[in-house]
């Protein structure tokens, strides 16, 4: 299991649009992946989970992954966030 | 269960000084304005009975003090000296707060003490046994250990039900099916799950996504909005937890029900089943099943051990 920090740079935060491209990308991996912020933890994989946070800018988040493609996966993760989710 | 998110994430949890006394309108003596987000981080509180004579031995500091009417008669047979030194010693030991039950007098060294170590002094008019054990109470839920689950809570025949599941599997299309079967929807995707006491554990939405749901096809729909009152539930006691995974044709499930199953959150272990998932499987009637069978076991029948049972009969009056 690894994990990496990150601070989420984009205008307006993880608001509906670009947390569907943060969900999708990482349903393309096998490894389980979540999302910490503060005192809580969720699925990265979930839509809803990944809402319920409510990041904003400047809010600093931690990406934990664990799987056969961990690597990877947070690799991946941490780059769309530091793109402010050009895809 | 291998799964980091049942580790128990302990984090320190605190209540403020400013919600202990909105939630029991407690009036503020001294030095409250200045403190109002001082955190309390612990549930338990202390009545200085031993503290005002002076035995420190064991004391806990981060309880909330309550004096009440003993304290109180005790307090009031000693010198203004004595109360003093009293007050002084308990107030140094840099402790949360201070709350004087049944609307008692405030002694006017208490006032001083106060002042000179800036500890907040408040009071209710409620009696102290009732007192505390509404403030215990408060501090539990406030201060209990919790996790966020990925997985769906519904609430099926008054039956709690966690529904755990990795994405994909059908936890939302199963949710809403039972919402449309006439139960309640808690949680989808994000559960936020408290141990509230040392037997009870409570799930809830976060507050951002309560009563959504995320349907696959169709995106998010808002189920309080589609199916009314009636269909949602803000918060509900977790009785089972059922796990659905798809099916593995070489894995063993269980077939009779005699051995209980039980899923650890956060230190209590829950009843548990593992349901395998196929195509076609219609879900929602299994999840009210497996509900209702959790409720008849809960009331003293287990219909595996019944039919066990009558079994056993038959072959003994054959042997005979």
């Amino acid at each position: 299991m690894i994990s990496r920090e990150v601070v989420v740079q984009n205008q307006v935060g993880l608001h509906a649009r670009p947390a569907t491209f943060f969900i999708q990308k990482a349903n393309e991996f096998k490894s389980s992946i979540w999302v910490k912020k503060g005192e809580r933890k969720v699925n990265a994989k979930s839509l809803l989970g990944v809402l319920s946070l409510g990041i904003s800018k400047g809010t600093e988040i931690t990406i934990i992954a664990d799987g056969v493609d961990e690597e990877i996966a947070i690799e991946a993760m941490v780059k769309l966030i530091n793109s402010n989710f050009e895809e | 269960m291998n799964n980091p998110l049942y580790d128990n994430n302990n984090y320190p949890f605190y209540v403020t000084l400013h919600q202990v006394v909105e939630e029991f309108h407690l009036e503020p003596i001294i030095n409250y304005e200045q403190n109002r987000s001082k955190k309390v981080f612990s549930a338990d509180v202390n009545r200085p009975g031993l503290q005002i004579i002076g035995f420190f031995d064991y004391f806990d500091n981060t309880r909330l003090q309550i004096i009440g009417k003993v304290e109180t008669t005790y307090l009031s047979n000693m010198t203004s000296e004595q109360r003093y030194i009293s007050f002084e010693m308990l107030f140094s030991k840099n402790i949360p707060a201070v709350i004087v039950t049944r609307g008692l007098d405030i002694f006017p060294e208490m006032i001083e003490a106060a002042k000179k170590y800036n500890t907040p002094v408040l009071r209710t008019q409620d009696t102290t046994s009732r007192f505390m054990s509404a403030l215990i109470g408060y501090l539990n839920v406030c201060l209990a250990p919790r996790v966020t689950q990925h997985g769906v809570l519904v609430e099926v025949y008054g039956e709690g039900v966690l529904i755990l599941a990795e994405s994909g599997v059908g936890k939302s299309e199963t949710a809403i099916e039972l919402v449309k079967r006439g139960h309640r929807l808690v949680a989808d995707d994000a559960v936020e799950i408290k141990k509230v006491s040392e037997k009870t554990l409570v799930g809830s939405a976060p507050e951002i996504i309560r009563h959504f749901i995320e349907i696959r096809g169709i995106g998010i729909i808002d189920v309080k909005k589609i199916f009314g009152m009636g269909a949602v539930k803000d918060s509900e006691r977790i009785d089972m937890i059922i796990h659905l995974e798809l099916w593995q044709e070489d894995k063993h499930y269980d077939r009779l029900g005699l051995v209980d199953e039980y899923t650890n959150l956060l230190g209590i272990d829950v009843p548990s089943l593992t349901i395998p998932v196929r195509p076609g499987r219609n879900l929602a009637v299994i999840v009210e099943v497996a509900a209702m069978n959790n409720r008849q076991k809960k009331m003293g029948y287990n219909a595996a051990e019944e039919l066990n049972q009558r079994l056993m009969e038959e072959i003994n009056r054959r042997s005979i």
